[in-house]
């Protein structure tokens, strides 16, 4: 079956390059524009990962992963971090925060179907 | 066009609005006024450019965006206080970014040496914020994500026995594990991939069903893998979860199954791991009772039980939403917007038409045709306004790049400068903005090159060392005017006569007023500076600015205080597109007046008419004296004024606000028109601003009131009418 994946990224750039990496490697693609957009289009769907971007405005990638776990519905979809930061105080925050793992920008489009697999029954 | 190449274009168009938003948010910081708020956008605008530079390998826009966004992260934090010498760097920095932006899009190659100082200034502040950090932490970027193939990779060739090894792996993962959905069954399944696995469940820590935490982790597991991988990618498949779970990785030299103590052979017929993961995930809602097999568990709670710990997050979610929403936009080009602007003039001038037609078949105003006319003209009118203001651009982006022009000009000279700009979000016609930036940038350099005086020059003045540059954009009477204005010592005059009469410009004994010499300053091969400084002699003067904002349907005045400073004028026409105007008639022809300039009319009476000198008029409105203008002998329709109670006078205000009342036949109508260029197709003539097709399909000409009014001031004559120096 068709695998869904949310991108949540403030850029058109990295939305741009995330679609045409995931949709290239057979996934079904929803984007979503900041934290709260990307909360509003998770209500209306169901995907199986949700890729998020940290630094957003309105509302950032700690909020989006806060949110997504907080909640009965949402709490078992995996969250992976889209994060320049490669220092471990990042990911660990992230982690803390409840995120299930992270892709370090830029990533190669293969770097990015292996994570979403990593994560993703 | 090639997927990445278009994605490529996006991310410099984004550049470009990342850098606007980054630049107007710096100098809300440089005003002290900056919350949280916009140092965040300045931090994301920054970190979205390096973002999008890494996936384009531009590599110097990468380390310098790290530099600054370091930098920025500092004040965002509270470690580094955004206090004047700390925002001149960042400015500098974002002027090099927008270099750089620039130089990564055009291919063109980049010095290091020109971004370096920048980048080292940054450093400096970061370095002095927090002692000595480590600078080198990015592109030390140790992190693999799991380049996993299966196992079979030698192929065709020379086929290299690949080297297997067997991993003994220790997994106990922790509760923390399942609680951010990560799954032990798909970690399982990463490491099948890499090769064969004999894979044991320890299931010896799992309670009495009484004691089971719901969110607890109690199954710990044995890996046996035999893979060509080395330990680095093996360990990497327990990347996102090392922290939530004791993870042990061996590499004994024999190939032994390890002695496990309760071991079973992990395959599908058995009860334990699907399950599990299952029952995992069905009890973690913390409101599961947990009585019931755990596999029924799940249908049997789901509808008793509300889950009350889903209704929080809900409201949160609620609240966040009550930020207004960012506006969506579309792109489009240009060339679409211009061709439907085109077609709604057309629009326009048919429905004027077709009203006309109407209007002559004697149908009354109360017939269903008139009345939808009349919602047809509404309609008409809204259509146009909304295209109108798609080609709307604010003039913002253009005054945040005058804002580096003088930053650099005031390192170049020495002077301080504090560059203040007011009615950013004014809208003018995109073409208006862009043909602005020329002549702008002309007169902001000079305004702190000529126009500010030296720091120590200013404290003797009595005046505050830093000078103030003041770029200001407002709508008045249906054009915009920009004004460039500074604090400095104003026009030497007494230097510009002196300089004029030795270029020959002007005869040596002639008499003029402060106004002629200031417009002295638009005179070709006019400068007053003695030696050409490197900022403002390039090679283009005053005049060439005055002939830009003309061939913009625009008007350039000066008006300067001695020791208070100059202020420099620009008026232009919102667009090129429509105008409300009054239809006038003035000796059998038909004239349009801009509506805006209109303040009223009236029919004149022959008592409040006088005669002042020659040939000059003016009237009596309301204890006020308005110079009268005979708009028909002013135009050249006719020699002989006309007897003023015989027509109508249209008082009107021009730009500086001073009035006059124009004398015309008759007024016919108002209504809204659409401007076509005379220049364009004709040339420039005085006192006429555009040309207009009117219902019936004649030419009308619009007036331009002020040129208008200017002409018939004789102390506001230009130069160059008075020299016949002009070009």
């Amino acid at each position: 079956m068709t695998k869904t994946v949310l991108t949540i990224d403030d850029s058109r750039t990295m939305r741009d390059m995330l679609r045409m990496a995931l949709t290239d490697a057979g996934f079904n693609v929803l984007q979503a524009e900041d934290g709260v957009h990307g909360m509003e289009v998770l209500s209306g769907s169901n995907p199986d990962v949700i890729v998020t971007d940290i630094n957003m405005p309105r509302m950032d990638g700690f909020g989006v992963i806060e949110a997504v776990r907080k909640e009965q519905r949402y709490r078992n979809i995996p969250v992976l971090v889209l994060t320049t930061e490669s220092d471990q105080a990042k990911k660990l925050r992230a982690k803390a925060a409840g995120a299930t793992g992270w892709i370090v920008k830029p990533f190669e489009p293969e770097k990015l179907v292996a994570a979403i697999r990593r994560v993703s029954a | 066009m090639d997927v990445m190449d278009t994605i490529r274009q996006t991310f410099f168009q984004e550049c470009s609005e990342q850098l606007t938003e980054m630049e107007s948010g710096l100098l809300v910081m440089s005003e002290g006024e900056a919350d949280s708020d916009t140092i965040n956008a300045v931090f994301r605008a920054v970190h979205s450019i390096k973002g999008g530079a890494g996936a384009f390998k531009l590599e110097a826009l990468v380390q310098f965006a790290h530099k600054f966004e370091t930098a920025l992260d500092h004040i965002r934090s509270g470690k580094l206080a955004a206090g004047g010498d700390v925002m001149k760097v960042l400015l500098r920095a974002a002027d090099i970014l927008s270099d750089l932006v620039d130089a990564s899009r055009d291919d063109v190659a980049i010095e290091p040496d020109t971004w370096q100082a920048s980048a080292d200034e940054l450093l400096a502040l970061t370095a002095s914020a927090d002692g000595a950090e480590d600078e080198d932490d990015f592109g030390s970027i140790d992190f693999q994500p799991a380049l996993i193939d299966f196992g079979d990779t030698p192929s065709d060739g020379i086929a290299i026995e690949p080297l297997t090894s067997t991993f003994n792996i220790g997994f106990r993962p922790k509760p923390e594990l399942y609680g951010n959905a990560n799954e032990t069954i798909l970690v399982l399944r990463e490491l099948s991939r890499m090769g064969t696995t004999q894979i044991a469940c320890d299931t010896s820590d799992i309670p009495s069903l009484d004691d089971i935490d719901p969110a607890g982790a109690y199954i710990s597991w044995t890996i046996a893998l035999d893979t060509t991988e080395n330990a680095d990618a093996v360990a990497s498949v327990f990347e996102f979860v090392d922290t939530d779970a004791d993870i042990s990785i061996e590499q004994p030299s024999s190939f032994s199954l390890p002695d496990l103590p309760e071991p079973f052979k992990f395959s599908a017929s058995t009860d334990a791991p699907v399950e599990v993961a299952e029952v995992i995930e069905s009890v973690e809602a913390p409101s599961a009772v947990v009585e019931a097999a755990p596999v029924i568990r799940e249908e049997a709670t789901a509808p008793v039980v509300p889950f009350p710990a889903a209704a929080p997050p809900q409201q949160t979610a609620a609240k966040t939403d009550a930020k207004p929403a960012a506006l969506a936009t579309i792109r489009v080009e240009f060339d679409r917007v211009d061709r439907l602007i085109n077609l709604v003039g057309e629009l326009v001038i048919n429905q004027a038409m077709l009203s006309q037609r109407v209007a002559e078949s004697n149908i009354s105003n109360s017939s269903p045709i008139a009345v939808g006319l009349e919602e047809l003209e509404q309609l008409t009118r809204e259509i146009q306004e909304g295209v109108m203001g798609i080609s709307a651009q604010p003039v913002k982006p253009l005054f945040q790049r005058m804002g580096r022009i003088v930053r650099e000009v005031s390192d170049a000279t020495g002077k301080e400068v504090r560059f203040k700009t007011e009615g950013d979000a004014t809208e003018v016609d995109k073409t208006v903005v862009e043909r602005l930036a020329d002549p702008l940038t002309h007169m902001i350099r000079n305004a702190v090159d000529h126009g500010l005086e030296t720091p120590e020059a200013r404290v003797a003045a009595g005046k505050p060392a830093e000078g103030v540059v003041r770029l200001t954009a407002a709508h008045r009477s249906g054009r915009i005017v920009i004004e460039v204005s500074d604090d400095g010592a104003g026009i030497n005059r007494a230097k510009v006569r002196e300089s004029a009469i030795k270029k020959g410009l002007i005869p040596a004994d002639v008499q003029l007023t402060d106004s002629e010499i200031d417009n002295l300053l638009f005179l070709p091969g006019f400068s007053t500076a003695n030696s050409i400084s490197n900022i403002s002699g390039r090679g283009v003067g005053m005049d060439v600015v005055k002939r830009s904002i003309q061939a913009l349907g625009g008007r350039i005045s000066i008006t300067s205080r001695p020791g208070k400073g100059s202020t420099f004028s620009l008026s232009l026409p919102l667009t090129l597109a429509v105008l409300d105007g009054m239809v006038v008639c003035v000796n059998g022809q038909t004239l349009v007046l801009p509506l805006t300039a209109i303040v009223e009319t009236l029919k004149p009476k022959e008592q409040d008419v006088h005669c002042l000198g020659a040939d000059g008029r003016v009237m009596a409105i309301r204890s006020t004296f308005v110079p009268l203008i005979d708009v028909g002998v002013k135009l050249g329709f006719r020699r002989t004024t006309l007897n003023p109670s015989a027509g109508v006078a249209i008082l009107i205000e021009t730009e500086n606000g001073s009035r006059s009342a124009l004398l015309v036949d008759s007024i016919q109508d108002q209504r809204q028109v659409v401007i076509k260029s005379l220049e364009t197709n004709y040339g420039n003539v005085s006192g006429i601003a555009a040309a207009t097709i009117l219902g019936d399909g004649r030419v009308a000409l619009i007036l331009d009131v002020d040129s208008l009014v200017k002409a018939s001031d004789v102390d506001q004559l230009a130069p160059e009418l008075r020299y016949g120096t002009g070009g």
